[in-house]
């Protein structure tokens, strides 16, 4: 038995991760997290997913008969995962804000606080496996390594990346082993109220998915050329923060080919624009990489570049502290900012990765660039 | 350890407030006509007769309510609505940077539809507010001050006798939240001036769900609820006839012991807040004259140690306190007293109630004392 801090987000996933620690027989405490306020677009009289959630996940202890708490985190979240999430738009990038928040607030750092608190672990309800010598971890200890769930179709191992060996060692993942359909099968047999409560989908700060408005109640106009790859300016846009490489709706522009953002240039305040083939990357660079376990110095890995996708097979090298990845295949539409999770060539276990901080632009400006 | 330190929260009912509670679950409809339904009515009056007395105020002016949020709501909504209604201009709200939200948010609210004027008067390092400073922002058209008689937080009793006593002469009605006072403190409406009043039953030994507003003769008070007019037509909605006479015989209780009460809970928070204080980083907050503070309240500042951990291991001892007013979801936010009053560090609040006992602060005492250093001693992995 292990003190296990779980956080009990008000979701199916996590109440099913409680009640798993709990039959197991871990002393188990929920917390749940505080993380934004009520989007002021809210319809009055009904009270914000915020607090039903925390309602949600108070019920779920409750029937677990575990304590539970609320912790107070929004100038956590909104420091180190908003303001960044929109300064990061700014700059011409993509940010996966699920990330930065996992590693800044809801896992890494309350990890953190879950040991300081005497707690031998924390648990959440993500999807993904934790292995100890290939057999699932059910208690905390070292040599654990990071796998994608059994539920293909949920893993999160990806959010997870920046996991070091030291965390895994205190982190339980318990419905990781579960598919979807099992974990709602599990919280109506425990009577949870939230077991057909439906997934979230959306950054959880912006819950209508619009995350243009929600970016242009917080960064000005600033209104630049829109050009093809020859440079020709085709019309205008009101700030490249509107933008992400890859993107195709809403691109006000009149044109009979299918056309692409193909690369937003912040400093120039260009966003250019071209066919599928500008979109054509065969290389990414990551400045800062994060490892729970060591890479070889060549490889052949399985690099995943954005939360719903594939993995892409790749040759990995080091540069320096960085990490230069070539696909074999090239990839289509690689938006800074993303992260790039790094994948054994089963496309099971987890390595790490890291934010992309550079990618080949060549299809979209011809090979000098850069 | 079980002890229960969060009286400012929600005390415990009293046995005679609990004993009335269950003679009266089988009341008849307070309004129906035939003889059971007076005899209810009888119960009500009686109740109400008996709060009026203990308050200052004529039976005709107490409105029962589900609690303190709905006495607050219906008099600063009530009264501002009726000065609207009465004047071509817009009328104007001053409320302390203290008062609770069930005051504060109404005022927001009230402001931000475009229904009132507002400013807030700010308080001093204690926590109190300064009489003078209300008065400077008197304007023509000011309908209402509401400044709460003491703060739920630190506990700091405001001089409400001598502001209404100013405000009297000018025609401004006075509201006070005087929800977590009443059970420490004499209120009286006549006495102090008070234009109109909120209590809550379960802040002194009532169940929870039941409260009263006092709202003087002459003040007119535009209704919230509509229906049956049952309760002066100012409030609608069948009797809660157990409730109400719970609500009295509490006060009642409240009233004939509050001064031995007083004496007693002074010398227990006394004495908790100077053991604590002898810790490193301990502070003791709110007014240093006892006479303007709560016997029941001890409010403490703490430095280094993270409020959610010492929530946590101060409950996994058995100890209940607060770290501040809970919010909805349950969550100890940043208040906007400590803000206010300018006060820093973590903060504990500890709530005496009129059955904390001997026994429970010398075992608060003790687990306190050894967990704040050894959190200190080890803060670990926090922000």
């Amino acid at each position: 038995m292990s003190r296990v801090l779980v956080a009990l987000s008000g979701g199916v996933d996590s109440s099913v991760a409680a009640a798993l620690l709990v039959a197991e027989g871990h002393d188990v405490t929920g917390v749940h997290l505080k993380l934004a306020d009520t989007p002021i677009d809210a319809p009055p009289g009904h009270g914000c997913c915020t607090l039903d959630d925390a309602q949600d996940a108070r019920r779920t202890a409750a029937m677990l008969d575990i304590p539970f708490y609320v912790w107070d985190l929004r100038d956590a979240f909104h420091s180190e995962v908003q303001a960044p999430f929109t300064a990061a738009y700014a700059t011409g990038t993509t940010p996966n804000p699920c990330v930065t928040c996992n590693e800044k607030v809801k896992y890494a750092a309350l990890l953190g606080r879950a040991r300081t608190a005497g707690f031998d672990a924390l648990a959440t309800g993500h999807y993904a496996q934790l292995r100890r010598a290939g057999d699932p971890v059910t208690t905390p200890g070292p040599n654990v390594t990071l796998h994608r769930a059994v539920d293909r179709q949920k893993d999160q191992s990806y959010v997870l990346y920046m996991a070091q060996p030291e965390q895994l060692a205190h982190t339980l993942l318990p419905v990781g082993g579960y598919t979807k359909p099992d974990v709602r099968d599990i919280a109506a047999k425990a009577g949870f109220r939230v077991a057909q409560k439906p997934d979230s989908y959306d950054i959880c700060f912006i819950p209508d998915g619009d995350t243009a408005g929600y970016l242009e109640q917080h960064l000005p106009v600033s209104r630049g050329p829109i050009v093809d790859t020859d440079g020709v300016v085709l019309g205008s846009h009101d700030g490249v923060w509107r933008y992400t490489v890859g993107q195709r709706r809403g691109l006000g522009l009149n044109h009979h080919e299918r056309r692409f953002v193909a690369d937003v240039d912040a400093t120039t305040n260009t966003v250019t624009i071209g066919p599928r083939d500008a979109l054509s990357c065969a290389w990414i660079r990551i400045a800062e990489p994060r490892f729970s376990a060591v890479v070889p110095d060549v490889s052949e890995l399985k690099v995943q570049i954005r939360a719903h996708g594939r993995a892409h097979e790749a040759a990995v090298t080091k540069d320096g502290e960085a990490l230069h990845v070539r696909f074999l295949e090239p990839v289509y539409g690689v938006a800074l900012g993303q992260a790039a999770v790094l994948y054994d060539r089963d496309d099971d276990r987890c390595y790490g990765g890291g934010m992309i901080t550079d990618a080949d632009r060549d299809a979209v400006y011809g090979p000098r660039h850069g | 350890m079980n002890v229960y330190l969060d009286h400012a929260a929600s005390s415990t009912p009293r046995p005679q407030a609990r004993a009335v509670l269950l003679t009266h679950l089988d009341a008849a409809n307070g309004s129906a006509a035939h003889q059971r339904g007076q005899n209810t009515r009888a119960v009500i009056e009686e109740a109400r007769e008996r709060v009026a007395a203990a308050i200052g105020a004529t039976p005709h002016e107490v409105v029962f309510t589900s609690g303190g949020t709905e006495a607050d709501n219906l008099a600063l909504k009530g009264i501002i609505w009726a000065a609207r209604d009465a004047r071509r201009t817009t009328p104007h709200l001053i409320i302390s940077a203290t008062e609770h939200a069930a005051v504060k948010d109404a005022a927001v609210w009230l402001a931000e539809r475009g229904d009132a004027t507002l400013d807030l008067v700010g308080c001093g390092p204690d926590g109190c507010i300064d009489v003078d400073q209300v008065l400077g922002l008197l304007r023509a058209e000011t309908a209402l001050v509401s400044v709460m008689t003491a703060n739920n937080e630190l506990g700091s009793i405001n001089p409400i006798a001598e502001l209404a006593a100013a405000l009297a002469p000018k025609g401004v009605p006075l509201h006070t939240d005087a929800v977590q006072a009443i059970a420490t403190l004499d209120v009286n409406v006549t006495r102090d001036q008070i234009s109109a009043l909120a209590a809550s039953g379960h802040k002194f030994g009532a169940p929870q769900g039941v409260g009263f507003a006092v709202l003087r003769r002459n003040l007119p008070v535009v209704p919230l609820h509509h229906g049956g007019g049952q309760d002066r037509g100012v409030r609608s909605g069948t009797f809660a006839t157990a409730l109400i006479a719970s609500v009295a015989a509490a006060l009642d209780a409240t009233v004939a012991e509050r001064q031995q009460l007083v004496i007693r809970l002074n010398r227990l928070s006394d004495k908790l807040a100077a053991n604590l204080t002898t810790l490193e980083g301990v502070r003791r907050n709110g007014p240093v004259d006892p006479t303007r503070r709560l016997a029941s309240h001890v409010h403490l500042s703490i430095d280094d140690v993270a409020g959610e951990l010492l929530g946590l291991r101060l409950d996994a001892l058995g100890i209940a306190t607060s770290g501040g007013a809970a919010c909805s979801s349950g969550a100890t936010t940043a208040s906007h007293v400590l803000v206010a009053a300018g006060i820093t560090g973590t903060p504990l609040r500890l709530s005496l109630g009129w059955d904390t006992t001997d026994n429970d602060i010398d075992t608060a005492i003790t687990g306190l004392s050894e967990l704040i250093p050894a959190l200190q001693a080890h803060p670990g992995v926090w922000a």
